[in-house]
Protein backbone atom coordinates (compact mmCIF):
# COMPACT_ATOMS: atom_id res chain seq x y z
CA UNK A 1 0.00 0.00 0.00
CA UNK A 2 1.09 3.12 -1.07
CA UNK A 3 1.38 6.09 2.01
CA UNK A 4 0.62 9.79 0.77
CA UNK A 5 3.86 10.42 -0.05
CA UNK A 6 4.34 8.01 -2.33
CA UNK A 7 0.52 8.53 -4.09
CA UNK A 8 1.86 11.70 -4.78
CA UNK A 9 5.44 10.51 -5.92
CA UNK A 10 3.64 7.91 -8.30
CA UNK A 11 1.39 10.66 -9.50
CA UNK A 12 5.02 12.56 -10.70
CA UNK A 13 5.75 10.16 -13.08
CA UNK A 14 2.83 11.12 -15.16
CA UNK A 15 4.63 14.55 -15.84
CA UNK A 16 6.26 14.64 -18.79
CA UNK A 17 9.08 17.49 -19.79
CA UNK A 18 7.65 20.87 -20.95
CA UNK A 19 4.06 20.10 -19.88
CA UNK A 20 2.22 23.16 -18.27
CA UNK A 21 0.01 21.64 -14.94
CA UNK A 22 -1.91 22.40 -11.95
CA UNK A 23 -1.81 20.87 -9.08
CA UNK A 24 -5.26 20.90 -6.48
CA UNK A 25 -4.79 20.92 -2.91
CA UNK A 26 -3.87 18.16 -0.51
CA UNK A 27 -1.78 15.26 -1.74
CA UNK A 28 -1.31 17.01 -5.50
CA UNK A 29 0.35 19.20 -3.80
CA UNK A 30 2.77 17.18 -2.67
CA UNK A 31 3.24 15.87 -6.08
CA UNK A 32 5.52 19.10 -6.70
CA UNK A 33 8.04 17.34 -4.61
CA UNK A 34 9.06 14.15 -6.73
CA UNK A 35 9.08 15.78 -10.30
CA UNK A 36 11.72 13.92 -11.28
CA UNK A 37 15.17 14.62 -12.75
CA UNK A 38 15.36 16.09 -16.09
CA UNK A 39 11.71 17.12 -16.09
CA UNK A 40 10.67 20.82 -16.92
CA UNK A 41 7.03 21.57 -16.05
CA UNK A 42 5.39 24.70 -15.54
CA UNK A 43 3.36 25.13 -12.34
CA UNK A 44 0.20 27.21 -12.99
CA UNK A 45 -1.74 28.84 -10.15
CA UNK A 46 -5.20 29.51 -11.38
CA UNK A 47 -5.43 32.88 -9.47
CA UNK A 48 -2.94 34.23 -11.61
CA UNK A 49 0.29 32.90 -12.41
CA UNK A 50 2.33 30.67 -14.74
CA UNK A 51 5.67 29.16 -12.77
CA UNK A 52 4.82 28.75 -9.18
CA UNK A 53 8.15 28.63 -6.93
CA UNK A 54 8.41 26.89 -3.31
CA UNK A 55 7.12 28.60 -0.12
CA UNK A 56 9.20 31.72 0.74
CA UNK A 57 11.29 31.28 3.85
CA UNK A 58 10.32 33.13 6.83
CA UNK A 59 10.61 36.62 6.57
CA UNK A 60 10.11 36.90 2.88
CA UNK A 61 6.10 36.33 2.24
CA UNK A 62 5.11 38.81 0.72
CA UNK A 63 0.98 39.05 0.73
CA UNK A 64 0.48 39.86 -2.83
CA UNK A 65 2.31 36.66 -3.44
CA UNK A 66 -0.06 33.37 -3.18
CA UNK A 67 -1.30 30.45 -4.30
CA UNK A 68 -4.86 29.02 -5.16
CA UNK A 69 -5.00 27.55 -1.77
CA UNK A 70 -4.24 31.48 -0.65
CA UNK A 71 -0.75 30.41 0.88
CA UNK A 72 2.31 32.56 0.57
CA UNK A 73 4.78 31.55 -2.38
CA UNK A 74 7.31 32.46 -4.42
CA UNK A 75 7.82 33.46 -8.33
CA UNK A 76 10.92 31.52 -10.29
CA UNK A 77 12.76 33.38 -13.24
CA UNK A 78 10.30 32.38 -15.82
CA UNK A 79 7.26 33.40 -13.72
CA UNK A 80 4.56 35.52 -15.93
CA UNK A 81 1.60 36.80 -13.94
CA UNK A 82 -1.84 37.43 -15.09
CA UNK A 83 -5.89 38.09 -14.24
CA UNK A 84 -8.19 35.24 -13.05
CA UNK A 85 -10.06 35.60 -16.57
CA UNK A 86 -6.72 34.98 -18.52
CA UNK A 87 -5.66 32.24 -16.35
CA UNK A 88 -9.04 30.64 -16.75
CA UNK A 89 -9.09 31.01 -20.48
CA UNK A 90 -6.04 29.20 -21.13
CA UNK A 91 -7.54 26.98 -18.55
CA UNK A 92 -10.79 26.13 -20.48
CA UNK A 93 -9.10 26.67 -23.71
CA UNK A 94 -7.34 23.64 -23.49
CA UNK A 95 -4.02 24.94 -22.82
CA UNK A 96 -2.92 23.21 -19.67
CA UNK A 97 -1.64 20.28 -20.33
CA UNK A 98 -2.90 18.31 -16.87
CA UNK A 99 -4.55 18.53 -13.81
CA UNK A 100 -4.08 16.46 -10.53
CA UNK A 101 -6.48 17.16 -7.87
CA UNK A 102 -8.25 15.12 -5.21
CA UNK A 103 -11.81 13.43 -5.13
CA UNK A 104 -14.38 12.42 -3.22
CA UNK A 105 -15.76 10.13 -5.27
CA UNK A 106 -15.12 9.13 -9.44
CA UNK A 107 -17.36 7.12 -11.04
CA UNK A 108 -16.39 4.33 -14.09
CA UNK A 109 -17.36 6.61 -16.55
CA UNK A 110 -15.16 9.37 -15.28
CA UNK A 111 -17.41 11.61 -13.46
CA UNK A 112 -16.11 13.16 -10.53
CA UNK A 113 -17.77 14.77 -7.42
CA UNK A 114 -15.26 16.40 -5.18
CA UNK A 115 -17.34 19.96 -4.18
CA UNK A 116 -19.99 19.41 -2.25
CA UNK A 117 -21.94 16.76 0.37
CA UNK A 118 -25.83 17.62 0.79
CA UNK A 119 -26.85 19.15 4.38
CA UNK A 120 -23.05 19.75 5.00
CA UNK A 121 -21.12 23.04 4.52
CA UNK A 122 -20.57 23.69 1.43
CA UNK A 123 -17.99 25.94 0.33
CA UNK A 124 -17.92 26.30 -3.26
CA UNK A 125 -16.21 24.76 -6.20
CA UNK A 126 -13.37 27.42 -6.65
CA UNK A 127 -12.19 26.02 -9.99
CA UNK A 128 -12.51 22.85 -9.93
CA UNK A 129 -15.26 23.07 -12.26
CA UNK A 130 -13.48 24.97 -15.25
CA UNK A 131 -10.02 22.59 -14.27
CA UNK A 132 -11.71 19.10 -14.76
CA UNK A 133 -14.03 20.29 -18.08
CA UNK A 134 -11.35 22.28 -19.77
CA UNK A 135 -7.79 20.78 -19.10
CA UNK A 136 -5.92 17.81 -21.53
CA UNK A 137 -5.92 15.32 -18.71
CA UNK A 138 -7.72 15.27 -15.39
CA UNK A 139 -5.37 12.28 -12.86
CA UNK A 140 -7.03 11.87 -9.19
CA UNK A 141 -5.59 11.15 -6.35
CA UNK A 142 -7.54 9.99 -3.96
CA UNK A 143 -7.20 7.11 -1.20
CA UNK A 144 -9.23 4.13 -2.86
CA UNK A 145 -11.83 4.04 0.31
CA UNK A 146 -13.17 5.86 2.27
CA UNK A 147 -12.90 6.46 6.52
CA UNK A 148 -16.00 3.56 6.73
CA UNK A 149 -13.92 1.32 4.23
CA UNK A 150 -16.22 1.83 1.44
CA UNK A 151 -15.16 2.08 -1.75
CA UNK A 152 -14.95 5.47 -3.58
CA UNK A 153 -14.41 4.04 -7.21
CA UNK A 154 -18.39 3.55 -8.09
CA UNK A 155 -20.60 2.58 -10.71
CA UNK A 156 -22.56 6.21 -10.50
CA UNK A 157 -21.04 9.55 -8.10
CA UNK A 158 -23.54 9.59 -5.55
CA UNK A 159 -22.50 12.99 -4.77
CA UNK A 160 -23.59 16.39 -7.51
CA UNK A 161 -20.84 16.10 -9.82
CA UNK A 162 -17.70 18.50 -10.54
CA UNK A 163 -17.54 17.03 -14.15
CA UNK A 164 -18.67 14.60 -16.58
CA UNK A 165 -16.53 11.83 -17.43
CA UNK A 166 -13.90 14.20 -16.95
CA UNK A 167 -11.00 11.78 -14.70
CA UNK A 168 -8.73 9.84 -17.36
CA UNK A 169 -6.60 8.05 -14.63
CA UNK A 170 -7.38 7.51 -10.81
CA UNK A 171 -4.03 7.00 -8.30
CA UNK A 172 -5.15 5.66 -5.05
CA UNK A 173 -2.80 4.37 -2.12
CA UNK A 174 -3.85 0.65 -3.42
CA UNK A 175 -2.68 1.39 -7.46
CA UNK A 176 -3.31 2.98 -10.53
CA UNK A 177 -6.61 2.51 -12.64
CA UNK A 178 -7.35 4.40 -15.76
CA UNK A 179 -11.04 5.36 -17.07
CA UNK A 180 -11.80 3.13 -20.49
CA UNK A 181 -14.65 2.23 -22.37
CA UNK A 182 -17.35 -0.31 -20.18
CA UNK A 183 -15.41 0.38 -16.64
CA UNK A 184 -11.84 1.04 -15.02
CA UNK A 185 -8.43 -0.62 -16.02
CA UNK A 186 -6.21 -1.57 -13.53
CA UNK A 187 -2.85 -0.34 -14.63
CA UNK A 188 -0.81 -0.86 -11.66
CA UNK A 189 -0.81 -2.40 -8.44
CA UNK A 190 0.63 -0.32 -5.12
CA UNK A 191 3.93 -2.00 -3.27
CA UNK A 192 2.19 -5.62 -1.65
CA UNK A 193 -1.06 -5.16 -3.15
CA UNK A 194 -2.57 -7.57 -5.73
CA UNK A 195 -5.23 -7.09 -8.51
CA UNK A 196 -7.72 -9.11 -6.39
CA UNK A 197 -7.25 -6.44 -3.23
CA UNK A 198 -8.08 -3.70 -5.56
CA UNK A 199 -11.16 -5.53 -7.94
CA UNK A 200 -12.76 -6.30 -3.96
CA UNK A 201 -11.95 -3.06 -2.89
CA UNK A 202 -13.55 -1.63 -6.30
CA UNK A 203 -17.38 -1.07 -6.57
CA UNK A 204 -16.65 0.31 -10.19
CA UNK A 205 -16.84 -2.24 -12.98
CA UNK A 206 -12.95 -3.61 -13.79
CA UNK A 207 -12.67 -4.36 -17.61
CA UNK A 208 -9.16 -6.18 -16.89
CA UNK B 1 -11.37 65.43 -16.38
CA UNK B 2 -10.17 64.74 -12.74
CA UNK B 3 -10.12 61.20 -12.03
CA UNK B 4 -8.09 61.45 -8.66
CA UNK B 5 -9.82 61.84 -5.28
CA UNK B 6 -8.73 62.66 -1.77
CA UNK B 7 -10.61 60.10 0.27
CA UNK B 8 -12.85 56.69 -0.48
CA UNK B 9 -15.70 58.60 0.68
CA UNK B 10 -15.22 61.56 -1.86
CA UNK B 11 -14.51 59.16 -4.45
CA UNK B 12 -18.19 56.66 -4.11
CA UNK B 13 -20.31 59.99 -3.22
CA UNK B 14 -23.38 59.74 -6.04
CA UNK B 15 -22.57 56.39 -7.22
CA UNK B 16 -23.89 53.92 -3.94
CA UNK B 17 -27.55 53.18 -3.70
CA UNK B 18 -29.81 50.93 -1.93
CA UNK B 19 -29.92 47.49 -3.79
CA UNK B 20 -27.31 47.65 -6.25
CA UNK B 21 -24.78 45.66 -8.05
CA UNK B 22 -20.66 45.85 -7.23
CA UNK B 23 -18.34 43.79 -8.64
CA UNK B 24 -15.55 43.63 -6.61
CA UNK B 25 -11.57 42.14 -7.37
CA UNK B 26 -9.65 40.51 -5.11
CA UNK B 27 -8.81 36.73 -4.70
CA UNK B 28 -9.09 35.60 -0.67
CA UNK B 29 -7.54 38.81 0.62
CA UNK B 30 -5.36 39.12 -1.59
CA UNK B 31 -5.63 42.47 -4.03
CA UNK B 32 -9.06 43.34 -2.35
CA UNK B 33 -10.18 46.55 -2.12
CA UNK B 34 -10.09 46.93 0.98
CA UNK B 35 -10.72 50.92 2.12
CA UNK B 36 -13.10 50.60 -0.52
CA UNK B 37 -14.82 48.25 1.20
CA UNK B 38 -14.54 50.18 4.42
CA UNK B 39 -15.98 53.54 2.79
CA UNK B 40 -19.00 51.57 1.56
CA UNK B 41 -19.89 50.25 5.29
CA UNK B 42 -19.79 53.74 6.44
CA UNK B 43 -22.04 54.68 3.52
CA UNK B 44 -24.11 52.75 5.00
CA UNK B 45 -25.89 51.51 1.59
CA UNK B 46 -27.96 48.11 1.91
CA UNK B 47 -29.43 45.35 0.05
CA UNK B 48 -26.04 44.86 -1.99
CA UNK B 49 -25.20 42.41 -4.28
CA UNK B 50 -21.46 41.43 -4.40
CA UNK B 51 -20.00 39.50 -7.04
CA UNK B 52 -16.80 38.51 -5.65
CA UNK B 53 -14.63 35.19 -5.99
CA UNK B 54 -14.81 34.82 -2.32
CA UNK B 55 -16.40 36.47 1.01
CA UNK B 56 -13.47 37.88 2.71
CA UNK B 57 -13.10 36.77 6.34
CA UNK B 58 -15.01 37.78 9.52
CA UNK B 59 -13.44 41.18 9.73
CA UNK B 60 -12.36 41.79 6.61
CA UNK B 61 -12.80 42.34 3.15
CA UNK B 62 -16.24 41.88 1.91
CA UNK B 63 -16.64 40.12 5.96
CA UNK B 64 -16.62 43.69 7.26
CA UNK B 65 -20.14 44.15 5.39
CA UNK B 66 -21.68 41.06 6.19
CA UNK B 67 -20.96 41.75 9.56
CA UNK B 68 -23.06 45.21 9.52
CA UNK B 69 -25.91 43.33 7.07
CA UNK B 70 -25.49 45.52 4.15
CA UNK B 71 -25.19 42.42 1.83
CA UNK B 72 -28.33 40.79 0.26
CA UNK B 73 -26.70 38.27 -1.90
CA UNK B 74 -23.12 36.74 -2.91
CA UNK B 75 -22.39 35.86 -6.18
CA UNK B 76 -18.90 33.86 -5.77
CA UNK B 77 -17.05 30.54 -6.72
CA UNK B 78 -15.32 30.02 -2.76
CA UNK B 79 -16.74 31.54 0.91
CA UNK B 80 -15.35 28.76 2.97
CA UNK B 81 -13.76 31.23 5.65
CA UNK B 82 -16.07 33.32 6.87
CA UNK B 83 -18.16 32.23 9.55
CA UNK B 84 -20.54 34.95 9.28
CA UNK B 85 -20.89 34.61 6.29
CA UNK B 86 -22.52 30.86 6.76
CA UNK B 87 -24.49 31.63 9.53
CA UNK B 88 -26.57 33.86 7.31
CA UNK B 89 -26.81 32.09 4.61
CA UNK B 90 -27.60 29.30 6.62
CA UNK B 91 -30.31 30.68 8.32
CA UNK B 92 -31.52 31.99 4.69
CA UNK B 93 -30.54 36.02 5.75
CA UNK B 94 -27.59 36.05 2.53
CA UNK B 95 -28.38 34.43 -1.12
CA UNK B 96 -25.58 32.76 -2.80
CA UNK B 97 -25.07 31.94 -6.19
CA UNK B 98 -21.79 29.84 -6.37
CA UNK B 99 -19.86 30.38 -10.00
CA UNK B 100 -17.47 28.10 -11.33
CA UNK B 101 -14.13 30.47 -10.64
CA UNK B 102 -13.45 31.07 -14.54
CA UNK B 103 -17.31 31.32 -15.25
CA UNK B 104 -17.37 33.99 -12.72
CA UNK B 105 -14.21 35.75 -14.15
CA UNK B 106 -15.33 35.27 -17.57
CA UNK B 107 -19.18 36.77 -17.19
CA UNK B 108 -16.94 40.31 -15.90
CA UNK B 109 -14.99 39.84 -18.69
CA UNK B 110 -17.44 39.40 -21.11
CA UNK B 111 -19.56 42.16 -19.88
CA UNK B 112 -16.88 45.23 -20.06
CA UNK B 113 -16.48 43.62 -23.77
CA UNK B 114 -20.23 43.96 -24.32
CA UNK B 115 -20.87 40.43 -24.69
CA UNK B 116 -24.49 39.13 -23.03
CA UNK B 117 -23.39 35.65 -22.64
CA UNK B 118 -21.19 32.64 -23.81
CA UNK B 119 -21.10 29.18 -24.04
CA UNK B 120 -19.03 26.75 -21.90
CA UNK B 121 -18.27 23.40 -21.10
CA UNK B 122 -17.54 23.92 -17.10
CA UNK B 123 -20.23 22.63 -15.63
CA UNK B 124 -21.92 20.71 -18.55
CA UNK B 125 -23.57 17.44 -16.36
CA UNK B 126 -23.67 19.28 -13.07
CA UNK B 127 -26.25 21.31 -11.01
CA UNK B 128 -24.84 24.43 -12.32
CA UNK B 129 -26.11 23.75 -15.77
CA UNK B 130 -29.88 23.03 -14.54
CA UNK B 131 -31.91 25.52 -16.18
CA UNK B 132 -29.48 26.95 -18.32
CA UNK B 133 -29.80 26.54 -22.08
CA UNK B 134 -27.41 23.74 -23.75
CA UNK B 135 -26.04 23.61 -27.34
CA UNK B 136 -23.80 21.34 -29.06
CA UNK B 137 -20.59 22.42 -31.33
CA UNK B 138 -18.58 20.42 -33.21
CA UNK B 139 -20.03 17.48 -31.30
CA UNK B 140 -19.13 19.05 -28.25
CA UNK B 141 -22.30 20.14 -25.65
CA UNK B 142 -21.74 23.67 -23.54
CA UNK B 143 -24.07 25.67 -21.64
CA UNK B 144 -25.17 29.18 -21.90
CA UNK B 145 -23.43 32.29 -19.39
CA UNK B 146 -24.67 35.25 -18.94
CA UNK B 147 -22.24 37.96 -18.51
CA UNK B 148 -22.56 40.50 -15.19
CA UNK B 149 -23.28 43.85 -15.52
CA UNK B 150 -22.69 46.11 -12.42
CA UNK B 151 -23.96 49.03 -10.81
CA UNK B 152 -20.14 49.75 -9.71
CA UNK B 153 -17.04 48.10 -9.62
CA UNK B 154 -14.56 48.81 -7.01
CA UNK B 155 -10.95 47.18 -7.77
CA UNK B 156 -7.60 47.47 -6.15
CA UNK B 157 -4.35 48.18 -7.92
CA UNK B 158 -0.71 48.70 -7.20
CA UNK B 159 0.35 52.55 -9.05
CA UNK B 160 -2.16 54.30 -11.13
CA UNK B 161 -1.33 57.09 -13.13
CA UNK B 162 -3.76 60.05 -12.71
CA UNK B 163 -5.72 59.28 -16.07
CA UNK B 164 -5.94 55.63 -14.75
CA UNK B 165 -3.42 53.51 -16.11
CA UNK B 166 -3.10 50.83 -13.64
CA UNK B 167 -0.39 48.64 -13.17
CA UNK B 168 -0.92 45.66 -11.12
CA UNK B 169 1.52 43.72 -8.77
CA UNK B 170 1.95 39.60 -9.12
CA UNK B 171 -1.11 37.34 -7.73
CA UNK B 172 -2.90 40.62 -6.46
CA UNK B 173 -3.54 41.65 -10.10
CA UNK B 174 -6.72 38.25 -10.23
CA UNK B 175 -9.77 39.22 -10.52
CA UNK B 176 -9.87 43.43 -10.47
CA UNK B 177 -9.26 43.50 -13.92
CA UNK B 178 -12.04 41.56 -15.16
CA UNK B 179 -13.69 43.29 -12.26
CA UNK B 180 -13.27 46.73 -13.45
CA UNK B 181 -13.76 46.17 -16.79
CA UNK B 182 -17.79 44.87 -15.94
CA UNK B 183 -19.34 48.06 -14.48
CA UNK B 184 -20.76 51.43 -15.49
CA UNK B 185 -18.25 52.80 -13.36
CA UNK B 186 -14.93 52.24 -11.59
CA UNK B 187 -13.87 53.30 -8.33
CA UNK B 188 -9.70 51.79 -8.19
CA UNK B 189 -7.66 52.13 -4.30
CA UNK B 190 -4.11 52.41 -5.08
CA UNK B 191 -0.59 52.00 -2.90
CA UNK B 192 0.83 55.16 -5.17
CA UNK B 193 -0.74 57.25 -7.58
CA UNK B 194 2.03 58.63 -10.32
CA UNK B 195 2.08 61.61 -12.53
CA UNK B 196 1.05 60.90 -16.02
CA UNK B 197 4.02 60.07 -18.46
CA UNK B 198 5.72 57.82 -15.36
CA UNK B 199 4.71 54.57 -16.12
CA UNK B 200 5.82 53.10 -19.00
CA UNK B 201 2.92 52.66 -22.13
CA UNK B 202 3.98 49.10 -22.84
CA UNK B 203 3.92 47.79 -19.44
CA UNK B 204 0.09 49.42 -18.61
CA UNK B 205 -1.77 46.22 -17.32
CA UNK B 206 -5.47 47.93 -17.33
CA UNK B 207 -5.75 50.95 -19.57
CA UNK B 208 -7.42 54.26 -17.98
CA UNK B 209 -10.57 54.13 -20.46
CA UNK B 210 -12.35 51.60 -17.69
CA UNK B 211 -11.11 53.67 -14.60
CA UNK B 212 -13.19 56.37 -13.60
CA UNK B 213 -12.21 57.75 -9.92
CA UNK B 214 -8.88 56.90 -8.21
CA UNK B 215 -7.42 57.06 -4.46
CA UNK B 216 -3.59 56.70 -3.13
CA UNK B 217 -4.70 54.90 0.47
CA UNK B 218 -2.78 52.92 3.14
CA UNK B 219 -3.37 49.36 2.51
CA UNK B 220 -2.51 46.71 5.28
CA UNK B 221 -2.46 44.10 3.09
CA UNK B 222 -3.42 41.11 5.26
CA UNK B 223 -1.98 37.07 4.79
CA UNK B 224 -4.65 34.41 4.74
CA UNK B 225 -2.20 31.24 4.82
CA UNK B 226 1.17 32.69 6.05
CA UNK B 227 3.04 29.35 4.96
CA UNK B 228 6.99 29.00 4.53
CA UNK B 229 9.77 26.63 4.23
CA UNK B 230 12.62 25.97 6.52
CA UNK B 231 15.81 27.51 5.67
CA UNK B 232 17.93 24.74 3.64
Amino acid sequence: MWDRDQMAARAAKELEDGMYVNLGIGIPTLVSNYIPEGINVTLQSENGMLGMGPFPLEGEEDSDLINAGKQTITELPQTAYFDSATSFGMIRGGKIAMAILGAMEVAENGDLANWMIPGKLVKGMGGAMDLVSGVGRVIVVMDHTNKHGESKLLKECTLPLTGKSVVDRIITNLGVLDVVSGGLEIIECADEISEQEIRSATEAKIVN
Amino acid sequence: MQKVYGTAGEALKGLLFDGMFIASGGFGLCGIPEILLQAIKDAGAKNLTFASNNAGVDDFGIGILLESRQVKKMISSYVGENAEFMRQYLSGELELEFNPQGTLAERMRAAGCGIPGFYTKTGVGTIIADGKEHKDFNGETYILEESLFADLSIIKAWKADETGNLIFRKTARNFNPPAAMCGKVCVVEVEEIVPTGSLDPDLIHLPGIYVHRIIQGEHEKRIEQRTTRPAA
